[in-house]
């Protein structure tokens, strides 16, 4: 149900989706990141397929903590609220919000340096938790904000522009969000605009935590030859796991999937993944055999994109809790607060 | 609350102290002793005579020694006394310097093995053979540690003329249920009330008298009324991570929400409670769970708020309400983490970077832990920030006499928070446009349908229309605002609470200082000094407080830490008084006790 009213759109009428809005009611403000930025993909993205998913605007919550791409959720969903929070905390910021009240969208914004290094912890936690959110990595490898240092993404051997060279091995946010127990990993690349967006709407209509690790070159501070995050390098290097399809719920009756070749996924709501294998052999179903084929691939300098694992089964944190439907935010004094008579026997007992 | 109780005649009568004494108990931690103690104070509590207990115990699980000090007391003192009339010595590590330490004349209940009676002269000796009672009273050789503490709560009660009906009734209370455990501690603790009889004389040091003093009152601590005051202000999302001496805070909350905060249809929670992985991300869901709309809280102490500090800044600067329970303990870094102390004061008024004040409420007894806890959720939702109830390890875990709590009929306050419909009526709507002009703006709450009310929240520069800002209009347009909010809270903190004997010195305390505040205050008016009492309840300071600060000469400002930290805030608060505010300090991590106070504001009258 969404009672907002969609923009009268202009002659000629923008399209509008199920809910009568058009694409212009999911875009935030002017995004102020450098021109080329593989961030402003990724935002791109997320208004097409918050769009195509009829998401209510109103429910979306967008959280991130500190860096170019926790500046991002002001860039898209206006309809919906933002909290941009402290530098390697947004975890606990969606963690507190999910649960006062559980009918929100939750989307959380991160980069490598938010995530993997001051965040770290967090991040885990959550991904533990199984907090009902989207969790995106904007992952250049880079400290943009601060003008171009190692983050912990970074890969051996790789240069800065200023030529000095990182001698620590990676942190891979899937491998380890695979082993954490989370059961929606996905690597994209900022400049595969088909493939981020399929992913997206599936993400929507996950219920626990996806974690969605997109590699995102930095046009300003590690866009050059020796940088393994640049533009012409992952575009090299990018090996497609498969071609997949997303079809929501509402639509499922609608559409034939053709048997042979492709896998279906479906989830608690209804909603169907397709996925038809490039990569042969990989099951995104079998956790250990996705750690192995990610492991190696890495190890031949190769980024494997797509849905990496899923598992549409496992319980979100609100559900973990036993909390009730409504949401806590909105419960009264009338539920809340215990009567005389419960305090009465408090007392009695402390007699 | 000071009425004196005339003392029955015993043989002895001018010598004996009736229902004013203290005893200390020196045990092994882990040995089952504060189930013991807990008895012993329960039954002097059933006698009729008010009592207050310490746990002195250590940082460890089991082995360190640990000592228990029951004050009685006929006039209502419940701060700890420096002095001690018995002593009952179960623990070989210590002993000797136990006795060392005795106040003269002391009766000292010992395990006879310990062959204490040769060390000094002017004590007065009971060696009790435990042993051999608990071997012939306890049938189980494995029980024997825990059951032989209860065979001194025997000796104890026949010397001190306590009703063996209280003691067993105590251990009923103790031990809820557990018919076996029950019957085979009021076994052991009949054979040491039976031995005494049989083979001590009675003495007249110390005795209690069955009074009439705490008829209708609880036993409760500090930790366990917060919890009570949060369920009954319905809190709905709780982030915590366990210190000490905060985590029975959350721990009894969660008790009473298994009971109270089940949906009695579907059994589903009206609570989230979420051990986080540390401190900061408690503070994060605190935080980001107010600025949804849920009544949320954490509970720490000193090094979780350090940790917590940069969200705390957060929460201040973007105006996410919460409430966060500092139970203080001793010391900066890990310090003495099972002792207490009033030194997290300075660090909560300001938590954090930058220009923050915070309103902190200051419980002085069990009644306000549970109110003031109560309406921290009010006053967190009305001013929409991050807001301090600071108590302490003497306040949040040891055993205080209690009125009942009177139910809080006040209905709760959500403040200014506007729903779809407001949303819709309103023109021209910035979240943090001061329309009142009492700097407390309106805000919405995520997931309001109708596409109006939706803000982005951040902790860099904003307008008034939470929009991204640098000005230096904008910027100090809204601390500006932030300070008048805070000048706003001054009319709903609790105000001072005022025990005046007519006098331009002032003696000011607060938090678990005021039991020993108290009793100093009536010493002093003894011996010729007297003060005009204010307990302070709250920061920031009402005006109350501004007119007693102006009015007295000099203000005694009585504090559990080194630097005088409130003293600071007050000579911070009112320069042109500076002068005025001495500090009287006590920080070995024990509770503060009447003696200290006396002694150090006689040493500044004789100035």
């Amino acid at each position: 149900m969404s009672t907002a009213t969609p923009s009268a759109p202009n002659t000629p009428a923008a399209p509008t989706n199920k809910l009568g809005f058009t694409k212009q009611d999911y875009v935030g403000s002017k995004s102020t990141l450098c021109a080329g930025c593989g961030h402003d993909a990724i935002t791109a993205q997320i208004i097409n397929a918050a769009f195509e998913s009829n998401l209510e605007g109103y429910r979306v919550t967008k959280y991130s903590g500190i860096g170019c791409s926790s500046k991002t959720p002001a860039y898209f969903l206006n309809q919906g609220w933002g909290f941009n929070s402290v530098h390697g905390r947004m975890p606990s910021i969606a963690t507190g919000a999910s649960l006062a009240n559980r009918n929100l969208i939750n989307i959380g914004v991160s980069g490598d340096g938010d995530s993997m290094s001051i965040g770290m912890g967090q991040f885990v936690h959550a991904v533990r938790r199984n907090i009902p959110m989207i969790y995106i990595i904007e992952d250049n490898g880079v400290y943009g904000l601060t003008k171009g240092q190692f983050s912990a993404t970074a890969d051996k051997g790789s240069h800065l522009k200023s030529g000095a060279v990182n001698d620590l091995p990676p942190i891979d946010p899937c491998t380890l969000a695979i082993e954490l127990g989370c059961g929606f990993v996905a690597r994209c690349f900022s400049g595969n605009p088909k493939q981020l967006n399929t992913i997206l709407k599936a993400a929507f209509a996950y219920e626990g935590t996806v974690v969605l690790d997109i590699i995102s070159p930095c046009v300003t501070f590690n866009n050059h030859d020796a940088s393994t995050r640049s533009y012409k390098h992952v575009k090299d290097h990018d090996f497609p796991l498969h071609d997949l399809g997303f079809i929501q719920y509402s639509e499922v009756e609608d559409v034939d999937i053709a048997a042979g070749q492709t896998e279906v996924v479906t989830f608690p709501d209804g909603s169907k993944v397709a996925i038809k294998a490039i990569h042969e052999g990989y099951d995104p179903t079998d956790r250990f055999g996705a750690m192995k084929a990610i492991h190696e691939s890495m190890a031949k300098g190769e980024f494997l994109t797509g849905l990496l694992y899923i598992n549409p089964t496992q319980a979100p944190l609100p559900q973990t809790l036993n909390l009730v439907d409504e949401p806590l935010a909105s419960l009264d004094e009338t539920v809340l607060k215990p009567s005389p008579a419960v305090l009465d026997d408090i007392m009695q007992a402390l007699m | 609350m000071t009425a004196s109780l005339a003392a029955p005649a015993l043989t002895k009568g001018a010598k004996t102290r009736i229902n004013d004494f203290s005893i200390q108990v020196a045990t092994v931690n882990g040995s089952g002793s504060q189930t013991a103690n807990t008895v012993l104070l329960r039954a002097i509590f059933q006698m009729g005579v008010f009592v207050s207990g310490k746990n002195l115990f250590p940082s460890n699980i089991a082995g360190l020694p640990t000592w228990f000090t029951i004050r009685a007391s006929a006039k209502g003192y419940v701060a700890r006394k420096a002095s001690n009339e018995m002593l009952i010595l179960m623990n070989p590590e210590t002993a000797k310097e136990d006795i060392a330490k005795a106040d003269p004349g002391a009766l000292v209940i010992y395990d006879e093995p310990l062959q204490l009676d040769k060390l000094r002269d002017d004590l007065d000796f009971t060696p009790v053979p435990f042993q051999k009672l608990v071997t012939a009273s306890c049938p189980e050789p494995k029980l024997h540690k825990l059951v032989k503490n209860m065979i001194y709560v025997g000796v104890a009660s026949r010397l001190l003329g306590i009703d063996m009906e209280e003691v067993k009734k105590a251990i009923a209370k103790q031990l809820k249920g557990k018919a076996k455990a029950i019957e085979l501690n009021q076994t052991a603790c009949m054979a040491g009330y039976d031995w005494a009889m049989e083979n001590l004389p009675d003495q007249d040091h110390v005795k209690v008298v069955r009074d009439n003093k705490t008829q209708g009152l609880i036993i409760v601590d500090g930790n366990e009324a917060c919890a009570l005051g949060a369920l009954f202000a319905g809190v709905t999302v709780v982030g915590w991570y366990p210190i000490t001496p905060a985590s029975s805070l959350v721990e009894t909350f969660i008790e009473y929400a298994e009971e109270y905060r089940k949906d009695p249809k579907t059994g589903k929670s009206t609570v989230a409670i979420v051990q986080m992985e540390d401190e900061l991300a408690s503070a994060g869901v605190v935080l980001s769970a107010g600025w949804a709309g849920a009544r949320s809280m954490t509970s720490t102490a000193g090094p979780g708020v350090s940790l917590m500090s940069e969200f705390i800044g957060l929460g201040y600067y973007v105006e996410a309400p919460g409430v966060f329970f500092n139970v203080a303990r001793t010391g900066p870094s890990t310090g003495l983490p099972t002792r207490t102390q009033q030194s997290d004061v300075e660090l909560c008024a300001k938590c954090s970077h930058g220009d923050t004040q915070h309103i902190n409420l200051y419980p002085g007894n069990m009644e306000e832990c549970f109110q003031f806890s109560y309406d921290a959720f009010d006053l967190a939702e009305r001013f929409q920030t991050p807001i301090f109830v600071v108590t302490d390890l003497d306040l949040g875990m040891q055993n205080w006499s209690s009125k009942p709590f009177a139910y809080p009929s006040k209905p709760y306050d959500r403040g200014k928070v506007l729903n779809q419909q407001q949303l819709a009526e309103i023109k021209d709507w910035g979240r943090y446009k001061d329309v009142d002009g009492d700097g407390i703006c309106y805000r919405s709450l995520p997931g309001t349908p109708g596409g109006k009310g939706s803000y982005f929240t951040r902790g860099s520069g904003h307008n008034a229309y939470a929009q991204y800002s640098e000005k230096p209009e904008d910027y100090v347009a809204v601390v500006d605002r932030l300070k008048r909010k805070y000048e706003t809270a001054k009319s709903h903190v609790p105000g001072p609470v005022f025990r005046n004997l007519g006098s331009d010195k002032g003696l000011l305390a607060f938090g678990s200082s005021d039991p020993a505040a108290i009793e100093a205050q009536d010493i002093l008016a003894e011996a010729g000094i007297k003060t005009d009492y204010l307990r302070l309840r709250a920061l920031p300071f009402t005006a109350e407080v501004d007119a007693y600060v102006k009015e007295k000469k000099v203000v005694y400002v009585v504090e559990q830490n080194r630097d005088g930290q409130m003293a600071n805030i007050f000579r911070e608060t009112y320069p042109e008084h500076a002068t005025k505010f001495k500090s009287v300090l006590h920080y070995d991590g024990y509770a503060i006790d009447a003696k200290c106070i006396v002694d150090q504001i006689t040493a500044f009258e004789q100035k």
